[in-house]
């Protein structure tokens, strides 16, 4: 046990898989960086951001693969290795590149098991790096997550903390099914204490970051973070909330949703994707299904507006979810008035 | 070239189920019993069964929407593929997966493919693991002229040029995506665009079963011995539309009846073999019948096979959900 | 300041917590207490606990509302003589936020002592070791599944005047997953380990459950270690234990199917949330940690009873105490039945197999009585 980053967390679950099992590979765009440079230096970067670092001098060329740029071409052999014996695991780099792949993984992955009868196995990770507050606008800050959510045959998974990655990660690896695998960019220096051995944590079942009577408030990724500090400010006003991390949208643990919901009554939801069929909606459809009358209050969602995620900080400040706007959503929910039908 | 007795019988017999078995289809299409649609591989019989007889189990192919002759000749069975396409729980995918998404992995046969260009990058992996697993297997991507423009199937080649993976990509050129001609649509010639990854190149008329059988021998065995990818270029002509009901109205008179007249490689296939006297015309007689006989009973079974259940709609999303 | 007035504080209990809520009072302003008596919940990230009163007196004050969240040592009521005038107590809590908040910033660097990973001839121990004393340590051994963290509201409080050490057993919270055969001997050889390598001499066991087991075969075979036994709920007393926590306790690889297993373990079920399961999954989580249960299980319980009947050691034991949970639900009370005269048995009240954490406050007095004899 000891401090370690969401980027070390995450190396760490590769490596010891790894050691584990021979069929597990690496392989993305400069996971080691450096081949065919004039320096001679390889494992130049270990990914763009560094979290594959040293994988490649542990575990050499045969199994940490650095790629062309070519999304679909190596994201289509990483499913198509999976499908043969190997255990592969896929860096998308920014998942933002899915653009480059999707029928690679929509049409081809996700789809394997059911259209060949459930005779296919296809052990594939794909992890890939998402999320706004790097200024990196448009096209490399998307929370895509809903639209793998949407296709059936793939299971995605976003971490809220260094513990929590390493163990979904090992969980991804040993997983048979394809599992897309989301990291907040902004999260890789986080710190907690995180064991050194190998563990797993199963995929739908959502994790309590607290308890109370109040509010349910369900946040993913980064924004589980950023809940728990709106629940720490509003704790002291005397409002309690439960936060709820899902740790996996699909599968989605349905069931502690609407637990949380029963018992509070109240719900905000936390969503950095795009708000037009994301998961905010998912859970609200869910939960004006399932759990209507146990609702004293309509259902805020804290979510960026439809646009695309700006570059100038002022602009990506307003379009972010962020503790302010958690609390200002919270008190909304707890002043609501029931207004009597005449 | 010598080749073994057993090989030819077995060739022969491949190539004759999957003529016997596509026409059939047409025969059965046209009364509306078959669900969704189907494209055929009649005129092609030669290049799937050529490339797969230079194969085994542990070799591992992707096929493209057209892709019952590869099945057939990668060695899936008969039945459980009409009764596939006929949407029935006795089907290879139990139903789930009709004309397009037939595959059997026992077989090494990962699938035909709904998507043009969707099978170049699986066999990437696919070669990436027999070369990793170090079983001696390769890979084998058949696709057509339509997908050698995707860029999947350019990157492809780029990576597992790169990778130096053993796969053998298999052009099956049959002169049409779909309703437009390559030479509209293929800009530059396959052989160029296989120099342009510096890969080994090889052509072959797709008619001629000793042609793609000893062309496609080359091509394995250099991608066998580690030599990294090569491409193999099939000249073929298609008989039937790119799918069922297809009225051909882009081809000229004439096109497919003089394929059919001089370039028919079943008819090929029994001249060369009884002239050199390398089979009796009565041997390959008897396949025939069998072969009417095997196709005839896979109708019969799937016609009369259960329908899948209504529980069957959410098994197999996931291994486990 | 009026020595009559008494403070009451968030409590610590164990040694992690820096924080505490007050989930509820259970006490009205202006109603009497006698020392002991309980005065309100504390809810830690780990348990619900009752606070007691540390005086007698009058409840003059709630300064903490139910559901606040406060700093260990902050104020959260006060305590009074029934003629103690309202100004005193007012001035009382003013000057004492002032000086707490200035001492708050002072101790903040005051981190808790943290466990560490040490070598017992080859084989990775958790270990937490602190306090310091003339007398003979005290080496605290947990149950069937359990861990250093079973001892969070005893080991500061019984490591006031001694040296008290807790270890994570084999296959067990942060030790090495190496359970080899997983039976009380394998157990007991490993705490004579860990005495050589601590340097320790003798000791006195406090044992909980199947730890209590452990304890008493370190007695059968190693008498001169063992200075005492304090043994809570232990096992090798009787032939019954509850299978079904056992079996469960084994399986249960979620909350929602642990949480009920927990509940066999304490007489108040309110004290099991999912936090507390939370911390168990974790450790259940690690490669190795429930192939490690179900060998110590099958060693012990192969046939749904005990293996061991260790009875026969207590004719020639060295001084010692049994504590049982009159509502133990796994390891029945009515094995402290008939136990040789010399020993000391504590039947308490409404309380399960977890007596150090239901009844903390009475576990550690006790305890501490005994050992003090």
């Amino acid at each position: 046990m000891s401090k370690k980053s969401f980027r070390q967390a995450i190396n760490e679950a590769m490596r010891l898989e790894m050691r584990r099992d021979p069929r597990v590979i690496i392989m993305g765009e400069d996971v080691a960086g450096g081949q065919g440079g004039t320096s001679g230096v390889v494992d130049a970067w270990g990914g763009v951001l560094g979290v594959t670092k040293g994988l490649y001098t542990e575990f050499g060329p045969e199994r940490v693969l650095d790629t062309p740029i070519t999304e679909a071409s190596y994201i289509g052999a990483a499913a198509g290795a999976a499908a043969t014996g190997l255990r592969p695991v896929a860096e998308l780099m920014f998942v933002d590149f899915v653009g480059s792949c999707l029928d690679q993984i929509m049409n081809q992955t996700a789809k394997f098991r059911y259209m060949f009868g459930g005779k296919a196995r296809t052990p594939l990770v794909i992890r890939a790096m998402f999320g706004a507050g790097f200024n990196a606008a448009a096209q490399h800050s998307q929370a895509l997550y809903p639209l793998f959510t949407h296709i059936p045959g793939l299971k995605v998974v976003i971490p809220s903390s260094p513990y929590e990655a390493k163990g979904l990660l090992i969980e991804a690896i040993r997983d048979d099914d394809p599992v897309i695998f989301l990291e907040h960019k902004v999260m890789y220096d986080d710190e907690e204490e995180v064991p050194d051995e190998a563990y797993t944590i199963p995929f739908g079942e959502a994790n309590l970051t607290r308890e109370g009577d109040d509010v349910t408030i369900v946040a993913f990724g980064r924004m589980v973070k950023l809940a728990n500090e709106a629940a720490d400010k509003l704790e002291r006003q005397g409002i309690s909330c439960t936060v709820i991390d899902p740790r996996t949208t699909s599968p989605l643990d349905r069931d502690t949703i609407l637990d949380c919901v029963a018992d509070t009554g109240r719900l905000v939801i936390v969503d950095e994707s795009s708000p037009r069929c994301n998961m905010a909606a998912d859970i609200s459809a869910l939960v004006a299904e399932e759990a209507f009358d146990a609702l004293k209050a309509p259902i805020r969602r804290v979510i960026p507006p439809h646009t695309p995620v700006p570059f100038a900080s002022v602009l990506e400040a307003l379009y972010l979810p962020d503790a302010a706007k958690i609390e200002a959503a919270v008190k909304a929910v707890m002043n609501h008035k029931v207004t009597e039908a005449a | 070239m010598q080749i073994a007795r057993e090989t030819l019988l077995r060739s022969y017999r491949a190539m004759r189920t999957i003529r016997d078995f596509e026409e059939r289809l047409h025969v059965e299409f046209a009364t509306g019993e078959i669900p969704g649609f189907v494209h055929l591989y009649c005129g092609e019989e030669a290049s799937g069964v050529g490339v797969c007889a230079n194969l085994t189990d542990n070799d591992t192919i992707s096929s493209t929407h057209r892709g019952h002759g590869h099945c057939i000749a990668k060695g899936v069975e008969v039945s459980g593929m009409m009764a596939e396409i006929y949407g029935k729980s006795t089907g290879v995918c139990r139903g789930k997966g009709g004309s397009m998404h037939i595959a059997d992995f026992s077989r090494g046969m990962l699938g035909a493919n709904g998507i043009v260009g969707g099978g170049p990058p699986l066999m990437c992996g696919a070669a990436l693991s027999h070369k990793t697993l170090k079983d001696g297997g390769i890979a084998v991507a058949f696709y057509g002229d339509g997908a050698s423009n995707e860029g999947t199937t350019l990157e492809s080649l780029n990576l597992a040029t790169v990778w130096k993976l053993p796969v053998v990509f298999v052009v099956e050129d049959n002169g049409y995506g779909e309703a437009t001609g390559s030479s509209f649509a293929v800009a530059g010639t396959q052989k160029d665009r296989a120099a342009g990854f510096g890969m080994p190149y090889l052509e072959c008329d797709g008619s001629d079963f000793f042609a793609v059988y000893q062309t496609a021998g080359e091509a394995i065995a250099h991608a066998r011995a580690g030599n990294g990818p090569i491409m193999l270029h099939v000249h073929l002509q298609r008989w039937y539309g790119h799918f069922e009901g297809d009225a051909m109205t882009y081809r000229a008179a004439g096109e497919v009846a003089e394929a059919k007249r001089d370039h028919d490689c079943l008819d090929l296939f029994r001249k060369k073999v009884t002239e050199a006297g390398l089979l009796e015309h009565a041997e390959l007689d008897a396949i025939d019948e069998a072969v009417r006989d095997e196709i005839e009973s896979s109708v019969v079974a799937a016609k009369a096979a259960p329908l899948p259940e209504p529980a069957d709609l959410l098994a197999d999303v996931y291994v486990r959900y | 300041m009026n020595a009559s007035i008494t403070p009451i504080t968030m409590p610590k209990f164990g040694l992690a917590m820096t924080e505490g809520k007050l989930a509820g009072w259970m006490v009205r302003p202006g109603a009497t207490v006698k020392a002991g008596d309980d005065l309100a919940d504390i809810e830690t990230s780990k348990i619900t606990n009752a606070y007691e009163s540390p005086a007698a007196g009058v409840l003059r004050r709630q300064v903490a509302q139910e559901g606040e969240m406060l700093a260990v040592g902050a104020l959260i009521g006060v305590l009074a003589d029934a003629d103690t005038s309202d100004a005193d107590i007012d001035a009382f809590i003013a000057q004492f936020n002032a000086e707490f908040s200035a001492g708050a910033a002072e101790s903040a660097d005051d981190t808790p002592p943290e466990p560490s990973v040490i070598d017992v001839k080859g084989r990775a121990l958790r270990v937490l070791d602190i306090g310091h004393g003339d007398g003979d340590p005290i080496v605290l051994i947990h149950g069937f599944g359990g861990d250093i963290g079973n001892w969070l509201f005893n080991h500061a409080a019984l490591a006031s005047n001694r040296r008290v050490i807790a270890f994570d057993l084999p296959g067990h919270g942060g030790s090495g997953k190496d359970v080899g055969p997983g039976s009380l001997e394998f157990f007991s050889s490993v705490v004579v380990d860990l005495l050589d390598t601590l340097g320790i001499e003798r000791a006195h066991l406090v044992a909980h459950s199947l730890g209590g087991g452990v304890a008493l075969t370190t007695v059968k075979n190693a008498p001169s270690r063992v200075a005492s036994l304090a043994l809570l709920a232990p096992a090798g007393l009787g032939p019954d234990i509850n299978m079904a926590f056992i079996d469960g306790f084994i399986s249960a690889d979620r909350q929602k199917t642990l949480i009920p297993v927990l509940s066999y373990l304490v007489h108040d079920k309110g004290l099991i949330g999912r936090k507390m399961a939370d911390d168990v999954l974790r450790y259940k989580r690690l490669d190795g940690a429930v192939d490690a249960l179900r060998q110590v299980a099958a060693a012990n319980f192969a046939d749904g009873h005990q293996t061991d009947n260790l009875r026969p050691v207590l004719e020639s034991v060295p001084p010692t105490l049994v504590i049982w949970g009159k509502d133990d639900e796994i390891l029945p009370s009515s094995h402290a039945a008939e136990l040789p005269d010399a020993i000391t048995v504590e039947i308490l009240p409404d309380t399960g197999h977890m007596p150090q954490m239901e009844q903390s406050e009475e576990v550690n007095s006790k305890i501490r009585t005994f050992l003090a004899r």
